[in-house]
């Protein structure tokens, strides 16, 4: 018994440090795989990226011909007389490239038009072959150095109707409108979807973390007891839920790369214009690169917060 | 870090003379007297869970370093809400606590974890953790405390061999015998080297001779000036520490005013 007396006064009189470090991730027993946590967190993770990169890509669309409508504008001069018609045009390009607010202005050649048409029309309407033509528009593809206000629209107006009578004058932002408000439309339709995701990730992570309390009542007790400070379990909870939520990051960034490349391929092989733009540049794939970050971010904070909240009963 | 002898240590006023019990339980010291040597000193403490009639009452009585202290008393009798209190588990309905010197009633929760750490608990169901080697349960109030793991190997090993379980320092509790655990469960007590160790029941699920032997354990934990409160009904163990002080609760209240139970009794007023 005093060689264990001895043994003990050795062990007792070392001087322990009492640093603020927190350690005992193991102290929670980890299901990691094996529990739903990174499951769950890797499918937020994926949906959010499809999404986030589905958003971006839109916003791509949009802003690509936002700018390359908003200065353009058509000139139609509408007359059933080819001559005139033709004579019209020809003044009113002559009278708009003198415009200062006029960048460029050029007739779209009448071949172009009759190309443009031909699928609806075929050849009868408007070739050379067609006894009795319909009369076709001509069109002056005009860009403007600025916007195409509600104030340019009538200036130019007003100068072209003395030399073109026929002339009527329109912003092709306009006839985009619908385009543009169903792409804002699907744009806030994914800012929501991610929003709502986060939402059902942090309810996700809440219910976890309230669960493994529950389940883990007695071993936080214990650390209480021992003299374990609130924010040492909640940072013991933190780091686990962290951990998982970082696995299931980057399983779910993984899958929704894998997403994002495949629809990506297909949309090119469609090769609309429009869609081609929709390409995303590297700073769109730096913000979906952080999807995964905020996820394991907020994941890790709301741990936090929510055993914080739970330990604040216990005494 | 050298640890002072008991028969080094300053002595406190009335320490272990006869009759001293009164003047633990009771109140009859003068309170600046009593709060400047006592570390832990209670005042017409009452508890009471919810709405219910009070389980302690009117509980006034002061502990002084390097005591040896049994707490006796029938099933029920409220030890284990006394031992609560000690372990800052539970906050009194009324009555004052003081606590190493300060109030730990009024003691905002944050500071609690500072004060838990000055004090050992053996529970009675021993509460180890069931995923956690017995290695990696005594090393918890190490770990809790901040001490890096490569300082943890040597203490902890000390300890387990003070216990005498080295070869079962990897065994999780549940391959562990009762007596097993209950040592796991001192050694997780005293290797932060607490001013006080509180144990309930510690000899509850042990054999006879594993008793005895867990309360020599505890001896020399006192010897090395840790104040010790034992929560037992086997007053069989009492006469095992001669030196040791008794209070006695009977239904929520201190008995025992006139120090009958204290070990030897006083043969004026009757035995055990």
């Amino acid at each position: 018994m005093n060689a264990r007396v001895g043994s003990l006064a050795t062990a007792l009189s070392r001087r322990f440090a009492f640093p603020s470090g927190e350690r005992g991730q193991q102290l929670l027993p980890q299901a990691r795989l094996g529990g739903p946590m990174p499951w769950v967190i890797a499918i937020m993770i994926m949906l959010t990226t499809v999404a986030a990169a589905g958003g971006l890509a839109l916003s791509n669309v949009a802003g690509a011909a936002r700018g390359a409508v908003s200065g353009a504008v058509t000139v139609q001069i509408v007359n059933a007389s080819i001559p005139a018609r033709n004579r019209q045009a020809e003044a009113a390009l002559s009278v708009l490239r003198d415009m200062p607010q006029v960048a460029s202005a050029q007739r779209v050649p009448d071949k172009e038009l009759e190309e443009l048409l031909k699928p609806w029309m075929g050849d009868v309407a408007t070739g050379d072959s067609a006894s009795d033509p319909i009369a076709i528009p001509a069109l002056i593809d005009v860009t403007l150095r600025g916007a195409a206000s509600d104030k340019a629209l009538p200036a130019i107006q007003n100068r072209l109707v003395t030399v073109a009578p026929s002339a009527l004058v329109d912003a092709q932002s306009r006839w985009l409108q619908p385009v543009f408000a169903a792409i804002r439309s699907l744009q806030w339709l994914s800012l929501a979807l991610i929003a709502l995701l986060a939402l059902a990730g942090l309810a996700a992570v809440w219910l976890a973390a309230r669960s493994a309390l529950g389940s883990n009542r007695e071993t936080i007790e214990i650390i209480h007891h021992l003299g374990g400070t609130d924010a040492q379990i909640a940072g013991i909870f933190q780091r686990s839920v962290t951990l998982d939520a970082a696995i299931g990051a980057v399983v779910g960034v993984v899958l929704g790369l894998a997403t994002v490349l495949i629809l990506g391929q297909q949309f090119a092989e469609l090769g609309s214009g429009m869609v081609s733009q929709g390409s995303l540049g590297w700073l769109d794939w730096l913000a979906i690169a952080l999807v995964p970050v905020f996820g394991i971010v907020l994941a890790g904070m709301t741990a936090r917060f929510t055993v914080m909240v739970a330990l604040r009963r216990m005494l | 870090m050298r640890i002072a002898r008991r028969d080094e240590r300053p002595k406190r006023p009335d320490a272990i003379k006869p009759g001293a019990v009164l003047a633990h339980v009771g109140g009859c010291l003068p309170i600046m007297n009593r709060s400047q040597n006592a570390i832990v000193q209670f005042d017409n403490v009452g508890l009471r869970y919810g709405t219910g009639k009070e389980v302690l009452g009117d509980l006034s009585f002061t502990l002084y370093p390097g005591s040896f202290y049994f707490l006796t008393g029938a099933s029920g009798a409220g030890k284990t809400s006394l031992l609560r209190l000690l372990y800052l588990a539970q906050r009194p309905s009324r009555g004052m606590i003081r606590m190493f010197g300060t109030d730990v009633i009024t003691l905002p929760r944050a500071r609690l974890p500072s004060f838990r750490r000055r004090l050992g608990v053996v529970f009675q169901d021993f509460r180890l953790v069931g995923h956690l080697s017995a290695f990696d349960n005594v090393a918890l109030p190490l770990r809790v405390a901040g001490v890096a793991d490569e300082d943890l190997q040597k203490p902890v090993s000390e300890m387990l061999d003070w216990v005498g379980l080295t070869d079962r320092a990897d065994a999780r509790p549940a391959t562990l015998s009762g007596g097993e655990q209950q040592r796991v469960a001192i050694a997780r007590a005293v290797i932060g080297r607490p001013d006080m160790l509180i144990a309930d029941e510690p000899t509850g699920n042990v054999d006879p001779e594993m008793a005895v032997k867990l309360l020599r354990l505890f001896e020399a934990l006192n010897r090395l000036g840790t104040t010790v409160v034992v929560a037992t009904h086997d007053l069989h163990l009492l006469k095992k520490v001669p030196e040791s002080l008794i209070m006695r609760l009977d239904k929520g209240r201190l008995t025992d005013p006139t120090g009958a139970l204290r070990y030897p009794p006083r043969r004026d007023v009757g035995a055990v």
